[in-house]
């Protein structure tokens, strides 16, 4: 009964500081040099903004866009370039069967008006019934639905057709690998052929930085790699969406179409985060694919937040496998919920291209194996979840 | 390992997948704590809709909710309260499974809760601190953010079901999901198709949700979901009446051990139900509104009878989505309609929400233990309020009285913003 089938990426969709698509953000990968980041808007905080883009590609009607803030509109884009890029953009039959995963975080809030009703609340006599007048009167009431993690994915059913199933998973970075991990392991057992799973995430918002300064966890300019930012560390966060279709081999050789790779081997666990769980996780993560390794053709691409002792524990096991690392981080800055899934995107066309990008940082350390063939994905969450991911040249 | 044996043997359903059976039920809402206390009220046909008291009302349209107040203590945030009734629902319905040892389930969790952020209290506490010079905006709460560290881990998203796995010592990444208002019937679905995969004997699906708050209220009324009738408080929520005039806002927390039924029988547990199979279906037609045709409901609930393996005519009552608004209950109207033909007339379809209100988030797994306790009491309980039917709507609903009847199969619908459409399959005994 149980059927565990060969599961293909066949398409990825990319939206990031870098640009769109695979080809654009490859060749900014390769080139390496200093990433794109805005340590001015956001001082002394620093982000990564989103390049330009022309939403209207993706998103046709504006109505539409008007519906939805930043962190959806670059969702649904990314997810389109990805059903694109599978050949099942705009076909029904197809879309309608596909199945969806979205991890989410938090929507936007509207910051100009939260900042007026904290001006006036401190100085009137009943601060209750001023919050209520003010909410009911300046909320615009289409932010709500701009607010609602499952949104993204009901935005996408609306703009692209998907309509299998829809399931937005909550939880910052565990949230993409357990998006990722329930996806494959459905097709794997015949659950689903075809399964349309990724997100969005928007750091370039007071409101999102004012969660993470609470905790004391963004890094403040001047700007460092992920792997280089001192006893503390820091986060620097992106504003990216990524989107993978991962479908059964069979499903996709009956319809012609090309794996970009296949993932072999995904797995997601949680510690306490005590001291030694991180590398305790990660060792028998890595355990349960290393049989499957060939060292001289497998390198590493690493989520590492940048965020201590995540990172240096992270970098501890690493260096203990001992194979080429790269990190995203310091080219993309951190993306959370959508960190993950960018990274086995990025995995895809490092395979490809048989070749690794520039290191960046001292971390990304070894140099590109020839006939580069597989990649280890990894994503150590800033606060919690650990989790790894083999993928591989599908032949 | 159960999971090998011949497709056809017993534990198998007709697919030949792992048969998942229900082994343990918890329940929280503004009935009570504990599913006794809410079966007994629920089947007496008693609101636990009241007057909000929790805050200020003045200016708002709607002022009525299903509020957990025999939980909520002092300030609690929606963090607090929303994680304090999951754990209270996992603990009975844990209880009840009498499963695994204290502090260590032999399964993985599937939650609910609601999404989180920064409250009022808080933000209001930060410009306070900040507002030394006047100033209130964002920039100005960065300042003092850092003294606010010891709340900054309770807005995560994660941070519910990373508490939860530590109480309950589920295995592996605890699941936190959101499908709007069909959350609740999603963490049980995964829980299902993780037990048919064999990678796990037992799960524990839990929704939660407390976040009854003056914006969360606002937000809603905002898009005109709510209903405005506050007077008196317990006939606000009419579900298939002709004047219904939106849901109630309502918390609550539902939790189900789902378990491996060879696995559940060979340690000798109690079977309270049996969980047969799932639909889903999106909707693509709008944000907040179902196709007119209303084509995803009814793909939804024809899949989870088909990947139950029966038919229309093998269903003997529903658990309705019921919500009360008019858009809601006219499509579900619609959706049963074609699925069910003419008998939809002989079979009993009810809504709990008009006892207990829109429990959002928790709605799926509250209404899902409720119809568990349906199958097993052999008891339907009523659509209270229904004293204005809607000649629209030719439905049985139960109408204001419980009602003993033989059930020996029955679907829970689930329908959220956003498009999404769930329906579960529930029965007693293994077909």
């Amino acid at each position: 009964m149980i059927e565990r089938r060969e599961v293909w990426i066949t398409g990825v969709g990319l939206l990031t500081c870098l640009g769109e698509g695979l080809e654009a953000i490859w060749s900014s990968l390769e080139r390496g040099g200093p990433p794109p980041y805005d340590d001015k808007s956001f001082a002394p905080y620093i982000v990564y903004p989103l390049a330009p883009v022309n939403f209207d590609k993706q998103i046709p009607k504006k109505s539409d866009q008007r519906q939805m803030e930043m962190w959806q509109r670059v969702g649904v884009y990314a997810a389109g370039l990805a059903l694109a890029d599978a050949g099942i953009a705009g076909k029904p039959d197809l879309l309608d069967r596909t199945d969806m995963i979205v991890a989410a975080g938090g929507g936007e809030r509207d910051v100009p008006v939260d900042a007026t009703i904290l001006a006036g609340i401190r100085t009137v006599a009943a601060p209750g019934a001023f919050l209520n007048e003010r909410l009911m009167n300046d909320l615009r009431p289409t932010l709500f639905l701009a607010q609602l993690p499952n949104l993204l994915a009901g935005n996408i059913s609306i703009v692209h057709g998907v309509v299998g199933s829809s399931r937005t998973f909550l939880g910052e970075e565990a949230a993409s690998v357990d998006a990722v991990r329930i996806a494959h392991a459905r097709i794997a057992a015949g659950q689903s052929e075809l399964t349309l799973v990724g997100g969005a995430y928007n750091g370039t918002r007071w409101d999102v930085l004012l969660i993470f300064e609470q905790a004391g966890a963004l890094l403040r300019a001047p700007f460092a790699p992920v792997w280089d930012r001192g006893a503390r560390g820091g986060l620097v966060l992106g504003n990216m969406g990524a989107f993978l279709v991962l479908e059964s081999r069979d499903h996709a050789q009956a319809r012609g179409a090309r794996p970009r790779a296949r993932i072999a081997s995904i797995c997601s666990d949680r510690n306490r985060r005590q001291p030694g769980d991180i590398e305790t996780t990660l060792r028998r993560q890595w355990k349960t694919i290393a049989d499957r390794v060939d060292p001289a053709h497998a390198v590493v691409i690493s989520g590492a937040a940048g965020l201590e002792p995540a990172t240096s524990a992270e970098r501890d096991v690493l260096r203990d496998i001992g194979l080429p690392v790269r990190n995203t981080g310091t080219y993309i800055g951190h993306g959370v919920e959508t960190q993950f899934v960018a990274n086995l995107g990025i995995a895809s066309t490092v395979i490809e291209h048989g070749k690794l990008f520039a290191p960046a940082g001292t971390g990304d350390v070894g140099t590109s194996p020839s006939a580069l063939s597989q990649v280890v994905v990894t994503s150590v969450g800033n606060w919690r979840g650990e989790g790894l991911a083999l993928v591989e040249r599908a032949d | 390992m159960t999971g090998h044996a011949a497709a056809g043997a017993s534990g198998r359903d007709k697919a030949g997948r792992p048969i998942v059976a229900v082994t343990g039920i918890g329940v929280v809402t503004s009935l009570g704590v504990g599913k006794s206390d809410n079966w007994a009220k629920l089947t007496a046909g008693v609101s636990g809709i009241r007057r909000i008291s929790r805050f200020p009302t003045e200016g708002l349209r709607t002022t009525i909710a299903g509020s957990v107040n025999d939980v909520y203590r002092d300030y609690m945030s929606p963090a607090e309260l929303s994680e304090r009734i999951a754990l209270l629902a996992g603990e009975e319905a844990v209880a009840e499974a009498a499963i695994g040892v204290k502090g260590r389930f032999p399964g993985p969790l599937y939650l609910a809760p609601p999404p989180l952020e920064i409250e009022w209290p808080d933000r209001i506490k930060m410009a306070e601190m900040a507002a030394a010079n006047g100033d209130t905006g964002y920039p100005d709460l960065m300042r003092v953010a850092r003294e606010f560290a010891s709340i900054s881990g309770t807005f995560k998203f994660g941070i519910i079901g990373e508490r939860l796995a530590d109480h309950f010592g589920t295995e592996g990444s605890p699941i936190s999901l959101n499908t709007a208002c069909a959350s609740g019937a999603s963490a049980i679905q995964l829980g299902l198709e993780a037990i048919r995969r064999g990678e796990c004997e037992a799960a524990l699906a839990i929704g939660a949700d407390g976040s009854l708050t003056p914006e969360s209220l606002v937000r809603f009324s905002l898009l005109s979901a709510l209903s405005t009738q506050n007077d008196p408080p317990e006939r606000a929520s009419k579900p298939f009446s002709k004047n219904r005039d939106g849901f109630v806002l309502a918390e609550g927390a539902a939790a189900l051990v789902l378990e491996n039924l060879d696995h559940a029988r060979a340690r000798g547990a109690r079977v309270l139900g049996i969980l047969e199979g799932y639909g889903e279906k999106s909707d693509s037609f709008h944000r907040t509104r179902s196709s007119p045709d209303g084509k995803p409901i009814i793909a939804c609930m024809r899949n989870a009878l088909a990947d139950a393996g029966v038919g229309p005519e093998d269903v003997d009552y529903i658990n309705a989505h019921g919500t009360s608004t008019p858009e809601n209950d006219k499509m579900e109207h619609l959706g049963v309609s074609a699925v069910f033909g003419d008998r939809i007339r002989g079979i009993p379809i009810s809504s709990n929400k008009s006892m207990i209100g829109h429990t959002l988030t928790a709605a799926g797994a509250v209404e899902a233990a409720f119809t568990l306790l349906t199958l097993e009491h052999q008891r339907i309980p009523p659509t209270i309020n229904y004293n204005v039917p809607d000649p629209a709507i030719a439905l049985d609903v139960v109408p204001n009285k419980a009602r003993d009847a033989k059930v020996r199969r029955a679907i829970s619908n689930s329908f959220g913003f956003g498009g999404q459409n769930v329906c579960l399959v529930m029965t007693r005994e293994p077909a």
